[in-house]
């Protein structure tokens, strides 16, 4: 029996119509961009304080986050995609942050570096702002004060993860 | 070595106030507030204190006068440390501004204005140099609340915003 390839469906277990097809094709392509982007994080490092070492560490030769796409900072936050706020965030600094975050591009991720940009850590106080999710949205929470490097790259590949998990549409309501 | 200088500056600047003594290898004057100008500039010229550490103050809650100002000199010459202390009201914080003498008193001043709320008098720039412009109160007072918050930012509200989603 032959069979023309072309009544295959491509789904075959959503074979209902055209949608199916249309989502199958719309879920493969959002496999593919997110497995593009979740290997080309730009960071860029928003350092306030102290787990700016940590950041180094984790940035040096023996960690090495090239491994992960995530290795290349980007000093402007125009060109960047991966947020890194690392240390802990006064009030007074606060419109900065906010700033920076406005002139990232979509898409982009926030990634909270070390238990003040989480939470505000031990501060709690006139000048500290008790984690940073009261000002923007946080992607992916580091614990640790600081956090090992480990802790850090365990926060990278969860953060890849859920990159590649996600639906990346081509266009969104805003565009 | 130390000791010696620090006869000198106690029979100086204590003779007209009462109590000086050593605490820690540092000479500890109390004054008058309206002293202190003068005590500092003769322990400039005359003893050669030539650096100007700190200028801080204590929040005594419950005493009177309330706050305690305190000042740090370094004098390279002997390589010893005075302090001089005097006492301000909580309705009247006021002490002269050693601006004319050391430079580098014009920032200190403005950190300890920004804390404590201390006036110095001469000081022409007082504005926050720590704290930013629309913080009400001073954050070291004992009596500010330690979770009171003054944000710059407006929080955002993350419940309405994920429902929003």
């Amino acid at each position: 029996m032959t069979v023309n390839p072309r009544t295959i469906p491509i789904h075959p277990a959503e074979a209902t119509g055209k949608s199916a097809a249309f989502e199958y094709l719309s879920t493969r392509k959002d496999e593919l961009v997110g497995w593009a982007r979740k290997f080309s994080l730009f960071p860029y490092p928003f350092v306030t304080a102290c787990c700016a070492m940590e950041f180094m560490a984790v940035s040096s030769t023996p960690y090495d986050t090239d491994r992960f796409g995530a290795a290349l900072p980007r000093f402007s936050p125009r060109q960047s995609d991966l947020l890194m706020v690392v240390g802990t965030v006064t009030h007074k600094q606060a419109p900065i942050l906010l700033k920076v975050y406005e002139q990232m591009c979509e898409p982009k991720w926030v990634m909270a570096f070390g238990v003040c940009a989480t939470s505000g850590g031990f501060y709690q106080n006139y000048a500290a702002v008790a984690g940073i999710d009261r000002i923007i949205p946080v992607d992916i929470y580091i614990p640790g004060c600081p956090p090992r490097p480990e802790t850090v790259i365990d926060g990278i590949m969860k953060l890849q993860d859920r990159i590649a998990r996600d639906k990346h549409p081509i266009i969104t309501k805003d565009f | 070595m130390g000791a010696e200088v620090f006869d000198r500056i106690t029979t100086r600047l204590a003779a007209r106030e009462e109590e000086a003594r050593v605490m820690h290898g540092i000479l500890v004057v109390n004054l008058a507030p309206d002293a202190v100008a003068q005590a500092a500039r003769s322990l400039k010229a005359e003893f050669a204190f030539d650096i100007f550490l700190d200028v801080t103050a204590v929040d005594w809650p419950g005493q009177e006068p309330r706050f305690e100002v305190v000042w740090h000199f370094y004098s390279t010459t002997d390589n010893v440390r005075v302090c001089l202390k005097t006492r301000v009201p909580e309705s009247n914080p006021v002490v002269a501004s050693l601006t004319p003498l050391f430079g580098s008193a014009a920032f200190m001043e403005r950190e300890c204005h920004d804390m404590y709320g201390i006036v110095f008098d001469g000081n022409a720039d007082l504005r926050p140099i720590l704290l930013y412009e629309g913080f009400v109160g001073h954050p070291l007072r004992k009596d500010y609340p330690k979770e009171r918050e003054q944000p710059l930012v407006p929080y955002r509200d993350a419940a309405a915003e994920r429902g929003g989603e």
